[in-house]
């Protein structure tokens, strides 16, 4: 930083000039447009508009009918596909709920009842603890009881049986991809703009092509969650393997390790901690996915949740919800205590299978004895309907509590908001003449990243402008950028004083846990009837959603701050302010930077799902997309998504990239 | 998609093995299992009959497919996207889909039906009627309603922060067309068209506003259990025709189209074309069926607003209407 006279910089005269003429330009765009007669300033000219979106549209039909390989055609490639998926699924599900059959439709006939609940709950216990200890498993225990004892344990099971068909498969799909990005470079360099875009495109985006490709039916659901789910293990993946100290990797040369025996009995095993680190993240995004999985046909849990808020049935879709939280909490503290779980001793050779896997046949031992007993009695396998209980009656007064008594402070609040927030960002965003965007995009772009990134950054704005979606990327960039800036004023606070206090931080990491795997759908509806229809209950929505990674990163960067500086720094005589503003605060900085990035693609994600409650950005072009089965369309605005989102992701990467250079902490 | 081709063939997975129904809940897989031993039928493969997310469709599309098994059939019910399920029922994958609203379907139901793969079925016999509704207590503060034009005397009395100094009118989904924006522009009401995201935040609104006794008026539909559950009406609009929307000069408004209310309209079934063949008996059977705006509505509000599942208030409709259905299957 230049001191002393910091306006003389070269720095602050491109900041603030770009910002004002922005400004100016945004603020009298209409009166340029009737001066100089040249409409194409404020709307791009349709004749020049590319007809990307039907040539799309044409395209899948094209597969979808006419694409041929020769001996079969495209479709029944892809239907081999589903037919492969749906045979397993139907196993686990057949295991856990449906009970195995013969036949099909409304004739089939039941040959062996599924597992039930107590077998399952057993199961889970001790899976539980085999990998930790006596609370892990009462943790699991409850978390299963707690979907038997509110009526959701059917769902629930439906939505287990794709969990574990989707997990695996992303896992070992993003183990295999990991390692041939981590073998080849080229292979690298060609993945990662397609995960950028795996994780960017907003899922509405890409399911239409997806039921008309793989069929109606939970394998379609699948395939979309997958999709969703895998890129974190990718990147884990390559990653972790390249981070096995190369001594390691040296000492196996020497013993003759094959190149096969090299990464699977080598590299895999020491990268194993860090590779459990994206199982994780794969079970979090599987369930982050069973919402919109069930709008095309996953059932389970995620259609409650769906089916409860139609009816305007909210204590029944908090309860749904509830369920996948204490499902996605069982499954992330169970996967957790797998990847810190100590290798079992070695036993003594000539030991009995019984004596070998002692936890195996004990646990199978009880649960076959239980499913054997539940032939007798039926409540063993069914939990009885009368015995279940349920909140719905005192969350739906709750709402409607404080919808009568504080509905007028609430919409108070949501004036000021709108008028002195909302309604001027978005008349500025709104205002800008694409022509300036695209060029103001690469010069930010560029200034930051590099030439050629503000080329790019450039191009794709031209993208987003050439398809007649600027107004609607605005309106997106408006509300992102406001939801960010609020998740970080509320966000980072948070996790400085979680990161600076360990009772803070149970409580708080315990609610950012709930607010990331609770549907959002859950709180969408009551939102809306607080707030009404409106950017309002967008941006509430997209703030609870996107404040997790703000609090997250915050806590992170000011616990890994070298304890030594701050000890300095006290020896020094800082008083407590000038410790948190001149040491942690600039030391956690790259920290917070990676923060931000994580909360402005959670927002971005989230924007497409408030499409839901009215908003008119290019979420909801992806889902008028979809409710018309409109493909092309649909491809386009989420592109258009995920154009915005790479841009950003560039644009603060490069920036936590510099604020480390300068501290010299890389 | 090629990474998933690496996995190996399970055996057996080819002959479609135990493949069972996408079920609406999974639990009640045992509650269709009855089976009967009725009269032989062409196909004994299943007839599969989709399932969308809004209660009236699920269980119309029960109460259709318990007929089809009294009659014999093998039925299976698939959950499906309400417009992305004719995809399916173009290619056979589908069979059945009960209820297109004129209202809402009609553009992809055409489209479906031009390829010559998709049959129309004929009216469900249900007339869906949407329109600008208010809730009872309106008419203390705005007398004379539901007149339109009664409406827009007391437009005041519905505006916000966001849309004053005119009034609020909450409107359907944008996919759902209506045409409202011309409408208050042709009628020259004092109005803001703001469009709810989906149905449910149009219902939560209404619901918000009802325990408020909050000015409202909004986009509702027929037949749904809101117009039951919530006490209200139907705005009265000049009446709908043709003309008023394609022409301009008919109408109050000699200079603009859309000076009139929405035209209501039939709910159509359809159905792959191949069904005919397949079923012979059971395709006479879905042109037989029929249920009216009133037995929907009762259903839907049973299970809705009474909580009776819907396997339920279908079995208690099959059995209360026995000579209706009974006279389908013949």
């Amino acid at each position: 930083m230049i001191r002393g006279r910091p306006w003389l910089s070269f720095r602050f005269w491109f900041w603030s000039g770009l910002f004002l003429l922005t400004w100016a330009l945004s603020s009298f765009s209409f009166q340029l447009y009737k001066a100089l007669d040249a409409r194409w300033i404020i709307r791009f000219p349709s004749k020049y508009e590319v007809p990307l979106a039907s040539w799309l549209t044409d395209f899948f039909k094209w597969l979808q009918n006419d694409a041929t390989f020769g001996l079969f055609t495209f479709r029944d490639a892809t239907r081999f596909v589903s037919t492969i998926l749906d045979w397993p699924y139907e196993q686990v599900r057949s295991l856990l709920i449906d009970g195995f059959r013969v036949g099909a439709g409304s004739s089939a006939i039941e040959v062996l009842p599924p597992l039930g609940w107590i077998c399952v709950i057993v199961i889970v216990v001790a899976l539980g603890w085999y990998a930790k200890n006596r609370y892990l498993a009462a943790l699991a225990g409850a978390c299963f009881v707690y979907l038997a004892v509110f009526g959701q344990w059917d769902a629930a099971m439906v939505t287990l049986a794709s969990v574990l068909i989707a997990v695996p498969i992303g896992v070992i799909g993003g183990l295999v991809l990991g390692i041939l990005a981590f073998r080849h470079d080229w292979f690298d360099k060609m993945l990662r703009p397609l995960l950028d875009l795996m994780q960017t495109v907003p899922v509405f985006a890409y399911l239409v092509p997806i039921l008309v490709l793989f069929g109606f039916g939970p394998v379609a659901a699948l395939v979309a969650t997958i999709i969703y789910a895998m890129p974190p293990m990718v990147r884990v993946s390559t990653v972790a393997l390249r981070n096995v100290p190369v001594e390691v990797v040296e000492a196996a040369k020497i013993v003759g390790c094959t190149k096969r025996q090299l990464l699977w009995k080598v590299l895999v095993p020491s990268a194993m901690p860090t590779l459990m680190v994206g199982v994780n993240q794969v079970i979090m995004l599987t369930l982050n996915m069973v919402i919109i999985a069930s709008m095309i046909g996953a059932g389970g849990l995620g259609f409650d949740v769906l089916a409860s808020l139609r009816r305007l049935d909210i204590g029944g879709g908090i309860e749904a919800g509830l369920a996948i939280v204490v499902m996605a909490i069982a499954l992330d503290r169970l996967s957790q205590a797998f990847s810190r779980k100590p290798p079992d001793p070695i036993p003594p050779k000539g030991a009995s299978f019984v004596q070998r896997h002692p936890w195996f046949v004990t646990t199978l031992a009880i649960a076959g004895t239980i499913y054997l007993a539940g032939f007798v009695l039926p409540w063993l396998r069914e939990y009885p309907d009368e015995a279940t209980i349920t909140t719905s009656v005192f969350w739906e007064s709750a709402i409607r509590w404080i919808n009568v008594n504080f509905f007028d402070t609430l919409e108070a609040v949501k004036t000021f908001v709108l008028s002195y927030l909302l309604l001027p960002v978005k008349r500025f965003f709104t205002g800008i003449p694409w022509p300036w965007g695209v060029v103001v995009t690469g010069l930010i772009a560029g200034r930051i990243g590099g030439w050629r990134f503000g080329v790019i950054a450039a191009l794709m704005a031209l993208f987003i402008a050439a398809n007649g979606l600027w107004a609607k990327a605005m309106i997106t960039v408006y509300l992102c950028g406001v939801s960010v800036f609020i998740a970080c004023a509320i966000g980072i606070p948070l996790g400085i004083w979680a990161g600076s206090n360990d009772r803070t931080n149970s409580v708080v990491g315990a609610i950012m846990d709930t607010l990331q795997t609770l549907p959002s759908f859950v709180y969408l509806i009551p939102v809306v009837m607080l707030f009404r229809v409106g950017d309002f209950s967008a941006l509430i929505a997209v703030v609870l959603y996107a404040l997790a990674p703000a609090v997250r990163y915050a806590a992170h960067g000011i616990r890994s701050i070298d304890p030594q500086l701050v000890e300095a720094g006290l020896v020094a005589g800082c008083t407590k302010r000038q410790l948190l503003w001149r040491i942690k605060l600039p030391l956690a900085a790259p920290s917070l930077l990676l923060g931000l990035n994580q909360t402005i693609m959670l927002a971005l994600s989230m924007l497409v799902i408030t499409a839901l409650v009215g908003t008119r950005d290019l979420g909801q072009e992806v889902y008028i997309a979809l409710t018309k089965a409109n493909t092309g369309h649909g491809i386009v605005a989420g592109l258009s998504v995920a154009f915005i989102a790479i841009i950003a992701d560039r644009i603060v990467s490069a920036l936590a990239k510099s604020s480390e250079n300068r501290l010299g902490l890389k | 998609m090629g990474r998933e081709k690496k996995i190996k063939t399970p055996k057996g997975s080819q002959e479609g093995f135990m493949k069972y129904s996408m079920t609406i809940a999974a639990g009640l897989m045992s509650a269709l299992m009855v089976t009967g031993a009725q009269a032989e039928v062409e196909s004994t493969d299943p007839i599969k009959i989709t399932t969308h997310d809004w209660t009236g469709q699920v269980v119309n599309s029960t109460i259709l497919g318990e007929i089809l098994k009294k009659a014999g059939y093998n039925v299976e019910y698939v959950q499906a996207d309400y417009i992305a399920q004719f995809a399916g029922l173009q290619t056979g994958d589908l069979h059945v889909a009960t209820e297109i609203w004129e209202t809402t379907g009609r553009e992809a139901m055409d489209e479906a039906l031009a390829t010559g793969n998709v049959v129309n079925m004929g009216e469900t016999g249900m007339q869906a009627i949407e329109e600008w509704w208010y809730p009872a207590y309106m008419e203390e503060k705005c007398p004379g309603l539901p007149d339109w034009k009664a409406l827009n005397d007391c437009a005041a009395e519905f505006a916000t922060p966001e849309t004053a100094p005119l009034g609020r009118y909450l409107g359907g989904p944008v996919t759902w067309g209506g045409f409202d924006d011309e409408r208050v522009e042709a009628l020259g009401m004092d109005f803001e068209v703001v469009h709810a995201g989906t149905d449910a935040a149009l219902f939560a609104e209404l619901e918000s506003a009802y325990q408020r006794k909050a000015p409202i008026v909004l986009w509702l539909y027929e037949p749904h259990w809101a117009p039951a559950k919530f006490e209200g009406k139907f705005i009265e609009f000049p009446p709908y025709s043709a003309e008023c929307y394609n022409d301009p000069s008919v109408g109050i408004n000699p200079d603009a189209a859309y000076d009139c209310g929405k035209p209501t309209g039939p709910i159509w079934k359809v159905a792959w074309a191949g069904l005919e063949e397949k079923w012979k008996g059971a395709a006479e059977i879905i042109k037989n069926y029929k249920l009216t705006n009133e037995q929907m509505g009762d259903l839907v509000s049973k299970i809705d607003l009474e909580g009776v599942s819907t396997e339920e208030a279908a079995q208690n409709w099959i059995k209360e209407n026995e000579s209706t259905w009974s006279a389908w299957i013949k």
